[in-house]
């Protein structure tokens, strides 16, 4: 595999479109304007299961400013997918509470806010059931968990080798349901010219929305644009067209004119997707010595009536530790509740709380520090698959970490260190996230003037993807990051995959080398004379993915924090958090940096704060707002660090990245549950953590 | 009705607006000014925070009404010249991701060191805790604070 | 939001009348609550007075050697004021522990007083709510109620006042200058606001038309030994989940007088009147502030999920009483 030429990839190129961002000149999803635009509102189920025998829609008309109120009885049909969640007004079913089930349309956003509260909705209401709980009788077995992994695995014998192991944990631990609340709510400006339509969208790929919208209206994908040129987070929440931009779409074509859609942070608590909420069941067998002899990881998670989501939450547990008997298992019931979706590190993240948990356990159960024990399980091969690492530094971001944060003096003993009114703890917990890579198209065009274009239908939702491929185009090009225009986040340029699963700079980043290759051999051939239009030289990496020798590609750290607990009110605060990660190599520190420890400060919120409520009497996720969903604010994150030891492994991709976008949530929440155990001697296995928990 | 008000030095009347927007739409749906951000339009965030009268506040929050005869300044009138110091901070610091939050981020804290040359990391702080950032984990922000500071001071 | 009249009140008097006469009329100070509310539907005013350019925005000393401060006064100038922060820092430190910078900024002193509870069920106008809409049911008691109230609540509200402001004005026992439709009166804090009984819907005592004009400070030199702690679910900018405002006069280890006030656990700024009286006389030791907070805490009824907010307030209580005793 050729690689890139270190010169401009590894420097801490400022962030390119940062000007933009700092001057309010970035144009988002709603601050398009197009001529003749009106607003539209949807309106939500009050129900959460049951079916709507009737709409009155008269006094929403008759309501200034109103120009249509949509809903099953008057909606253009839409032809019909396997997406379910994306047939919006196509039936009188209510499938959970705050699900869309009407759209009104005004001159302006107040109007037809105000119309959209005077829809009379009559409904047959059933029974619900929202709770999600181990022993559900309608657990089951689905047919594989996202994106396309086997549900269960077993090797060995798992259940003699835990009845014989010398030490047992058994110990079942929950995480709630999340909201992703990226600070930008998900908006959609949708404009139809004939059969062609426009979508400013707020999204993580702009080539996927096309995909998937343009059937349903049953136009060809050629018909569709969107154009997403800025976007404020979306953490999965943006990975693929939610409702609302059906809404959008079917609305405008309705009206026959542009229309703005903006969901409320409130209404996203039910339409744009959650991480499930988890109850998972770990056992660990291992001998006196801390060596695992097995492993059982039982999940078990929740999805809608509508769609199957299942999440990958045991996953991380086949790769991370040796054991000769293992078993992972995922159940799912379906509930009358929103789809779940994915939220940063699907599966990584509220798996490794569990299994890190455990291992703190483990560790203390043979009174072995946490690190040794981590390093006394390092597996020579994938565990499961017995395939070769394609490269493994776990070992190396513990002893590192473990240097740097001044762990080796450390006294096992829990609830003994005493600062005022504070009990103090440290805590460690592993770090883990695939490397995936996914089939990708560019193009590189050189002008006359020496300046380059490279087009991608890439995403750039706060990552710095844009930066880091004008880096990577640089010196492919051999050329400066200042003659590189990169343009990304339009569905019109070369399609791409979307910027998910941290695999963005992998899979990008590959069409972008490949591109510039090839254009670097045209010049060459050329000697450098140009035609007068420039020259244009594109790469479709479909063919070099699918060629990839297989191996286990991973990437991996280590997370260590300090914690104070409040003996008084059991407040917890997070005093020092320090993650180093091993992720391949490093395109730019400075953006790195901060998706690093953005990535552990999200980790820390889910540990101290985050959790959306179900009510179970009405069926909806009760706190949605932020001043009631919690996440961390400036306050709550002190002494952060991130740092990374150098890896250089050549089965990647050309420019060597195992990609950095979700690594950073993975095992924060567990190093923080383990510090607070180590301060107060209570283990938390129910996420958050808190005050009322630690209270006594 | 006819709010007159003054927006980043100049003098602007918006006619037909309706009492119950905020001064956060007409500065995004009808003055063209939409650096100012909605994220929630409850006060719980920081993104559209913008001085009014000198003063930070939500502008989500602030009735169309309320604004009359008083005088804006948004992200996009901070500087006359190019950057203000604390636009230029959060640059160098790499203290901006997905943009969202940034535009509320710089009015607080250009207020700040208005009136806080030098201020210590729990000023900071405080100053910065209505203004949610999601990305950044608030530690490139910080940074961008203090290197603000340290320039301005220097100057 | 449904559509309203706005109109800027020139005089006190006069919105005062306006407000007397119409029921469907309500005053905007800051806004930062009101508008809030319009938005969320909860509340649908067809009139609004802004009264934010005639209520006085001063703060000064009393003839009773006191402070006055006008209803008008931002939030965040309060904070600020150095004769605030120098004689009642239990004032300044529960009004800079309270919502953001911005929102200080523009939240007003009457405005404070007048915050509606933060409970989900109030604020969401799909679900039953008595205080939002009476009779209608109060899903809290059965449902997510951890941050509700322990003290003080009915079988129709279970709600709390969201105001740290409050609490120390409470524990403090100022007095709230009203502007009403017979002319000014006064109304001594606590008292301002009413515990829900059968009609969760009334927050306060005033009447319609009642307009604060300003909240005046007693004098209280032992105040300058006074303190406000509040708990919260992150280290800043989240409502109470317990707080505690006390002032303490202690002389040769005996408590000659003191304030206290809790809040996050009752429908109304909570003066712990039982604790303060139990204190008097007693010896400034843990072990009588104990003694005392059990006293007070012993009227607690705990919901379901809540329980936890009884030790919680005793020992915010305990501890803020020692840090007192033990300051100077």
């Amino acid at each position: 595999m050729t690689t890139v030429d270190m010169r401009y990839t590894g420097s801490a190129l400022d962030r390119v479109e940062g000007l933009e961002k700092v001057t309010g000149r970035a144009r988002y999803a709603f601050e398009n304007f197009p001529a003749d635009l009106v607003y539209a509102v949807p309106v939500q189920a009050a129900i959460a299961r049951g079916e709507i025998r009737a709409v009155d829609v008269d006094a929403v008309l008759e309501h200034p400013g109103v120009i249509a109120a949509i809903w099953y009885g008057n909606a253009p049909r839409l032809v019909p997918s396997d997406n379910a969640d994306l047939a919006v007004f196509q039936s009188r079913r209510v499938a959970y509470r705050g699900q869309y089930i009407a759209v009104v349309v005004a001159e302006t956003y107040e109007e037809a806010k105000e119309a959209a509260r005077l829809l009379r909705v009559e409904y047959a209401a059933e029974d619900h059931d929202v709770r999600l709980r181990a022993d559900h009788p309608n657990m089951y077995r689905p047919e594989k968990v996202n994106p396309n992994y086997p549900t269960d695995t077993e090797h060995g014998d798992p259940d003699t080798a835990l009845t014989v192991a010398p030490v047992l944990v058994d110990a079942t631990y929950s995480t709630p349901a999340e909201h992703n609340n990226p600070m930008e709510p998900h908006a959609t400006v949708a404009e139809w010219d004939g059969d062609a339509l426009t979508l400013y969208d707020s999204t993580q790929g702009a080539s996927g929305v096309r995909d998937t919208v343009a059937p349903l209206f049953g136009v060809p994908p050629a018909n569709v644009r969107v154009i997403s040129p800025h976007v404020g987070g979306g953490f999965g929440s943006k990975g693929g067209p939610s409702p609302y931009v059906i809404i959008a779409a079917l609305a405008a074509r309705h009206v026959g004119r542009p229309v703005k859609l903006a969901v409320t942070r409130q209404q996203m608590f039910a339409v744009t997707g959650y991480r499930t909420p988890t109850i998972q069941r770990v056992r660990l067998g291992a001998n006196a010595d801390g060596r695992l002899t097995a492993i059982v990881h039982d999940a078990f998670e929740q999805s809608s009536t509508i769609t199957e989501f299942a999440e990958q939450t045991t996953t991380p547990t086949r790769i991370m530790y040796a054991a000769p008997h293992r078993r992972t298992t995922h159940r799912l019931v379906r509930l009358d509740v929103p789809t779940p979706s994915w939220m940063r590190a699907p599966g990584e993240c509220p798996g490794m709380f569990a299994l890190e948990s455990a291992m703190d356990e483990l560790a203390i159960a043979c009174q072995i520090d946490p690190v040794e024990l981590r390093i006394r399980n390092e597996p020579d091969a994938d565990p499961e698959s017995g395939l070769p690492f394609s490269s493994r530094n776990l070992v190396a971001c513990l002893r590192e970490g473990a240097r740097r944060f001044g762990w080796a003096d450390r006294d096992p003993a829990p609830g003994v260190r005493r600062r005022d009114r504070l009990l103090i703890g440290t805590g460690v917990a592993a770090s883990t996230y695939p490397v995936y890579r996914r089939p990708s198209q560019a193009t590189a065009q050189a002008h006359r003037d020496g300046r380059f274009t490279v087009r991608i239908a890439a995403a750039d939702i706060g990552t710095g993807a844009r930066t880091v491929l004008t880096q990577i185009a640089a010196d492919t090009l051999r050329t400066s990051p200042d003659q590189v225009l990169v343009e990304i986040g339009d569905s019109a340029l070369p399609a791409a995959s979307l910027a998910g699963g941290s695999m963005g700079t992998a899979s990008w980043g590959t069409a972008v080398v490949r591109a510039c290759e090839a254009l670097v051999e045209g010049l060459d051939r050329r000697d450098g004379d140009l035609p007068a239009a420039g020259m244009e030289s594109s790469a479709d990496t479909t063919e070099e993915i699918g060629a990839q020798r297989r191996l286990s590609r991973h990437a991996f750290g280590a997370q260590f924090a300090e914690v104070g607990v409040d003996t008084d009110t059991g407040e917890t605060r997070v005093l020092r958090l320090l993650g180093v990660f091993a992720a391949g190599r490093i395109i730019n520190p400075k953006t790195a940096r901060s998706q690093f420890i953005g990535g552990m400060t999200m980790g820390l919120s889910m540990a101290l704060f985050e959790e959306s409520i179900m009510d179970l009497e009405f069926g909806d996720y009760l706190n949605r707002d932020l001043a009631q969903y919690h996440v961390a604010a400036c306050a709550d994150v002190r002494d952060i660090e991130a740092l990374w030891v150098e890896e250089d492994d050549p089965h990647l991709n050309p420019m060597g990245t195992k990609g950095i976008g979700e690594i950073g949530i993975v095992g924060t929440a567990a190093a923080v549950a383990n510090a607070v155990h180590h301060a107060t001697g209570v283990r938390i296995r129910d996420l958050p953590i808190r005050l009322d928990k630690l209270m006594r | 009705m006819r709010v007159t008000f003054t927006v980043n030095g100049s003098q602007q009347t918006v006619d037909d607006v309706w009492e119950g927007e905020s001064l956060l739409y007409v500065l995004r749906e009808r003055c063209g000014l939409p650096g100012s951000k909605n994220a929630c339009e409850q006060g719980e965030c920081g993104s559209c925070t913008v001085y009014l009268d000198g003063s930070p506040v939500c502008a989500c929050l602030v009735a169309a009404g309320q604004a009359e005869g008083r005088t804006v300044r948004t992200v996009e009138g901070l500087s006359d010249t190019g950057l203000d110091p604390v636009q230029e901070a959060f640059l160098d610091a790499g203290a901006v991701q997905c943009g969202f939050c940034t535009p509320g981020l710089i009015v607080q804290a250009h207020d700040l060191l208005e009136r806080v040359p030098d201020p210590e990391d729990a000023e900071i702080r405080e100053a910065l805790a209505g203004n949610l950032c999601r990305c950044t984990g608030y530690e490139k922000i910080l940074d961008a604070v203090r290197l603000a500071a340290a320039r301005r001071t220097a100057k | 939001m449904r559509p309203f009249a706005y109109e800027r009140a020139t005089d006190v008097r006069s919105a005062v009348a306006t407000l007397s006469e119409r029921p469907d009329a309500v005053y905007l100070g800051g806004g930062t609550n009101l508008v809030d509310l319009m938005r969320l539907g909860v509340v649908s005013p067809e009139m609004l007075v802004d009264v934010t350019r005639v209520v006085d925005a001063t703060i000064e000393e009393s003839a009773g050697g006191g402070l006055l401060i006008g209803a008008g006064v931002r939030n965040g100038d309060l904070t600020a004021d150095p004769l605030v922060r120098g004689r009642y820092p239990v004032l300044a430190q529960a009004v800079l522990s309270g919502a953001s910078g911005q929102i200080r900024n523009m939240a007003t002193v009457g405005g404070n007083l007048l915050q509606r509870t933060r409970c989900s069920y109030f604020q969401d106008t799909s679900k039953p709510c008595n205080k939002r809409r009476p009779g209608s049911g109060c899903p809290a008691r059965e449902g997510d109620h951890r941050n509700l109230a322990i003290l003080g609540h009915s079988s129709s509200c279970v709600a709390t006042h969201p105001s740290d402001m409050a609490v120390a004005l409470a524990a403090l026992g100022a007095v709230v200058h009203v502007e009403g439709r017979h002319g000014p009166r006064t109304v001594p804090m606590p008292g301002l606001h009413r515990l829900p009984g059968d009609e969760p819907d009334r927050d306060t005592v005033l009447e319609p038309g009642d307009l604060i004009t300003a909240v005046e400070l007693p004098e209280l030199p032992f105040a300058t030994r006074s303190r406000y702690r509040k708990v919260r679910d992150r280290a800043s900018f989240a409502f109470a989940v317990v707080s505690v405002a006390a002032a303490l006069d202690v002389a040769d280890g005996v408590v000659r007088d003191c304030r206290i006030a809790l809040g996050g656990v009752a429908p109304v700024p909570w003066r712990a009147e039982l604790a303060e009286s139990a204190l008097r006389g007693a010896a400034a030791t843990a072990a009588e502030f104990g003694r005392a907070a059990d006293i007070e805490l012993a009227q607690a009824r705990p919901l379901r999920d809540n329980g936890f907010k009884v030790p919680l307030a005793r020992n915010v209580l305990v501890g803020v009483l020692t840090d007192l005793a033990e300051a100077r």
